[in-house]
């Protein structure tokens, strides 16, 4: 146990109330949406691939870090994009 | 100094995530939110590329490039009655996102300190379940595998074993750091993502959907853990309450524990046999779509409720027609949705707004169950155990408690199907016996484009 890893249960304690307390009241029409947006924010995980596939070159964590960058660029891209695109719809 | 903005440009984006979340969570603000979450998105990689560890940037712009062509690629051209497989799809990638990243990790070697050890395994397990589960619902969704439960004997012993199995493998993993080992880990996880959503039943799928959605929030968290970085700790939590948040709207939407939807197996075949209530020689009632034309005319209010049969015939555009039609002619159109309506949460709501459908004729249960009976006609499209009215008095029925749409109530209730095959729950539906009810076979489209020309 490290000082560092009690700040991240910490962190991690806190920022779910946070999301329960944000997110507390959807609207149905809202329920695909948030799925959507929500799921594109869980992309964030690209974040350790961008690590991984630069700070190792030439190994296979770099390889498995480039492919992780792919996928998760799918999900925020996609994500962010058919959330967009869905919400436009709404506005008509 | 790079010690510093990093992590302070991470906490921006973290509150860019949370403020996007609550403006994603009303109306009025979602597209704003939606925008205010990319940017956080992407201050979170500026920040990334920031850090001065990072050697190689060629292989990350050419991976980052790939990455958004693809996704962009497959938003702009998902059809939006796809919409739940394509979730279902970036729920999958997101989890195998994390799972790779902890691999990588793994493999970077040395010596790990125990918690480092424990939180990689950990991202492995959710990250693995996340990406076969996902992929199990995909393939349901998109029909290439039946969307019947598939179960066998001990399923739930094996899945428990499975369990014990990551863990020992985990503990033998951090005792004897061996690579093979985590092989095993990774394999052992797959497997029981794929065992978790084969016995999870079409009708319960937006559970399922919402909980995976979770999940690959909770995998990007514990891959936080593994790199040490608050930005995924707190957007992937963030995400994971979100996910638990519509979870929990679709378990209260058919009254049931997440517990039960996930380990109960509704519609495996003992449930069909041991539920059977209505004599399946009791006669129904079915017209013509010509035949209907009078009973529409008459009508002073019109409820239609949408199911997922409206979605597989892609008759939305065909339904707002008639909806036009009858207005026109001074009927009152509104719709009935119920929150488990579809395989996603919200699918209808998608479905009728690509459809130019007003979401102000849009009603939840609470508010159209008091208008039924002021209801002339009541038009069920594609919908099935959402109108079982024996959700409210067979408690022998696997679906008695759940609240229902009480379309029965109405004056005349029509309803569109195939064939009186029983739905994905695979529960007989004791409303298509009813006095009032009468039954218009066929393809939803081609029965509402039929009333639709007949109308005018």
């Amino acid at each position: 146990m490290s000082g560092q890893l009690l700040i991240e249960i910490y962190v991690l304690v806190l920022a779910v109330f946070v999301g329960f307390e944000v997110i507390s009241k959807v609207p149905p029409t809202l329920h695909t949406p948030l799925m959507s947006g929500s799921n594109a924010i869980s992309g964030i995980t690209i974040v350790g691939a961008i690590l991984a596939t630069g700070s190792m070159p030439g190994t296979i964590s770099a390889t498995l870090g480039m492919i992780a960058i792919i996928l998760a660029m799918i999900n925020v891209v996609g994500g962010f994009m058919v959330t967009g695109r869905m919400l436009r719809m709404f506005k008509k | 100094m790079q010690d510093l903005v990093i992590p302070i440009i991470y906490l921006i984006s973290a509150v860019f995530f949370i403020l996007g979340l609550r403006q994603l969570s009303h109306p009025r603000t979602a597209l704003k939110g939606n925008r205010t979450a990319s940017i956080g998105m992407l201050l979170a990689i500026v920040a990334t590329l920031l850090n001065n560890q990072i050697l190689d940037f060629q292989s990350i712009f050419i991976a980052i490039l790939i990455g958004s062509a693809i996704g962009a690629i497959l938003a702009k051209q998902i059809e939006m009655t796809s919409m739940p497989q394509l979730v279902a799809l970036f729920n999958g990638f997101g989890g195998a996102a994390s799972l790779l990243v902890a691999t990588a990790e793994f493999y970077r070697g040395g010596v790990f300190p125990i918690f480092i050890f424990f939180t990689i395994a950990l991202s492995v397990l959710i990250g693995s379940v996340t990406f076969s589960g996902s992929f199990i619902a995909f393939l349901k969704l998109q029909g290439i595998m039946k969307g019947a439960p598939i179960q066998f004997k001990g399923q739930h012993a094996f899945n428990g074993l499975l369990v014990v199995l990551v863990i020992i493998s985990s503990i033998y993993g951090l005792l004897y750091p061996f690579s093979s080992m985590f092989l095993i880990i990774i394999g052992v996880s797959l497997l029981l993502g794929i065992l978790f959503v084969l016995p999870i039943g079409g009708a319960d799928m937006p559970v399922v959907i919402s909980l995976l959605n979770s999940f690959s929030g909770l995998a990007a968290c514990a891959t936080g853990f593994v790199i040490q970085n608050d930005a995924l700790i707190i957007s992937g939590s963030l995400v994971g309450a979100s996910g638990i948040i519509l979870t929990d709207i679709m378990c209260k939407g058919m009254n049931r524990t997440i517990w039960n939807v996930l380990f109960a197996g509704v519609g495996s075949t003992d449930a069909i046999t041991d539920n059977l209530q209505v004599d399946p020689m009791k006669s129904i009632k079915s017209y013509e779509p010509e035949d209907t034309v009078v009973i529409f005319e008459n009508a002073k209010q019109v409820v239609i409720v949408p199911g997922y049969g409206l979605a597989v015939a892609q008759a939305q555009h065909m339904v707002h027609e008639l909806q036009k039609l009858l207005e026109g002619k001074g009927v009152v159109v509104k719709y009935a949705i119920h929150p488990v309506a579809g395989r996603m949460p919200g699918h209808m709501n998608v479905l009728l707004a690509e459809a130019n459908v007003p979401y102000d004729s849009l009603y939840d249960l609470d508010q159209i169950n008091p208008e039924f009976e002021e209801t002339d006609v009541t038009l069920v499209i594609g919908a099935n155990d959402v109108v079982n009215p024996a959700a409210r008095h067979d408690t022998n029925s696997p679906i008695f408690g759940m609240p229902i749409l009480d379309v029965d109530k109405s004056q005349t209730v029509f309803v569109l199907k195939r064939s009186m095959n029983p739905g994905f729950a695979g529960i007989e539906n004791e409303l298509f016996y009813k006095d009032n009810t009468i039954m218009i076979f066929g393809d939803a489209k081609d029965t509402v484009s039929k009333l639709v020309s007949e109308l005018k």
